[in-house]
């Protein structure tokens, strides 16, 4: 049976979706994508710094991925629809991760700005995937403004503290049609297979990977624990009980 | 005659082209995007577009994020 996640006219296997930030180097990258099976890679925008020597991350990307720009570094929605225009101009597609920060002590995101940007990107024929702090209006008005999937945060950006928003994205799974992608804490391969679990569409995971000691070998990880727990959640996970229920028959002991 | 590059002020030659401006500054022109004034420029229209005093240049690439 094929599992695909449908988003913007692709039709994805992998449920891993890799961000790129904090590789050591660039070198790595093209490895850990690989280990991590992954399809769907975000890079972000910055000046060109004319005294310094850069690599372009993009092509350390395997051609193959769909590539996800994100607008980090926007404050509010006028910078995120500038960056993603940009991101579009460099030819690689029209999917955007939408991220409108103005905090920057937990990094959360500005909703509203967020939801602001969406209209507009959605109406300019972008493939829109908003990172948001789970509300489930804001869901609701993400996903009328067209949104091609929603994506609310399981913790801080980098905090690697897994699903403390866990009761919110059980209300976004069960209420929002377009696929819920976790994004942002999600620390090791075991809550990633837990929010697969939960019905969760796909997972991003960037910092835990990158800051592995061997990043390959834990994409690896994060791929077998996101497919895992997918398909534990099409097998239909059994009902939790306070008390015992035995597995084996409680009749015909040999002390009757 | 003086522009904005990255939000820094510059004196550059009159009558370059954006193209010669990037081939001055060094820089691998192939993953750029550039954008003047606030609206991005096609790669065809680098050579063609000739900077003007007081025009805004922004040039970005792309770097790791998540």
């Amino acid at each position: 049976m094929d599992d695909l996640l449908a988003i913007g006219g692709q039709k994805i296997a992998s449920r891993l979706f890799l961000g790129t930030g904090k590789f050591s180097a660039n070198r790595f990258i093209p490895l850990t994508v690989e280990a991590s099976g992954a399809q769907v890679v975000t890079v972000a925008l910055r000046r060109v710094d004319f005294d310094h020597a850069e690599e372009d991350v993009a092509s350390f990307v395997p051609p193959t991925c769909i590539l996800m720009p994100n607008t980090s570094g926007a404050r509010n929605a006028g910078e995120a629809v500038r960056l993603a225009r940009i991101a579009r101009a460099a030819g690689c597609g029209n999917w955007v991760k939408i991220e409108v920060i103005d905090d920057q002590k937990y990094l959360l995101p500005d909703n509203y700005e967020t939801l602001k940007a969406t209209e507009v990107l959605a109406a300019e024929g972008f493939v829109v995937l908003p990172y948001f702090s789970p509300d489930l209006t804001v869901a609701r008005r993400l996903e009328k403004a067209g949104a091609a999937a929603v994506m609310p945060l399981g913790s801080p950006i980098g905090s690697n503290r897994g699903l403390r928003t866990e009761e919110l994205l059980r209300i976004l799974i069960a209420e929002i049609k377009v696929p819920v992608i976790v994004d942002a804490g999600i620390g090791r391969p075991s809550e990633a297979a837990y929010a697969m679990e939960m019905g969760a569409a796909a997972v991003l995971v960037n910092t835990a990977i990158a800051t592995a000691q061997d990043p390959p070998a834990m994409a690896r990880a994060f791929g077998q624990a996101v497919a895992a727990g997918r398909t534990a959640y099409l097998a239909g996970l059994p009902e939790t009980s306070d008390l015992a229920r035995a597995s084996s028959p409680l009749t015909g002991f040999l002390y009757e | 005659m003086q522009v904005t590059v990255n939000g820094k002020t510059e004196e550059i030659p009159a009558g370059i082209s954006v193209a010669e401006y990037l081939d001055r500054r060094e820089v691998g022109r192939d993953s750029l995007v550039v954008e003047l004034n606030g609206t991005v420029l096609t790669r065809p229209e680098w050579p063609a577009r000739i900077l003007n005093t007081g025009d805004r240049l922004e040039v970005v690439r792309f770097v790791q994020g998540g």
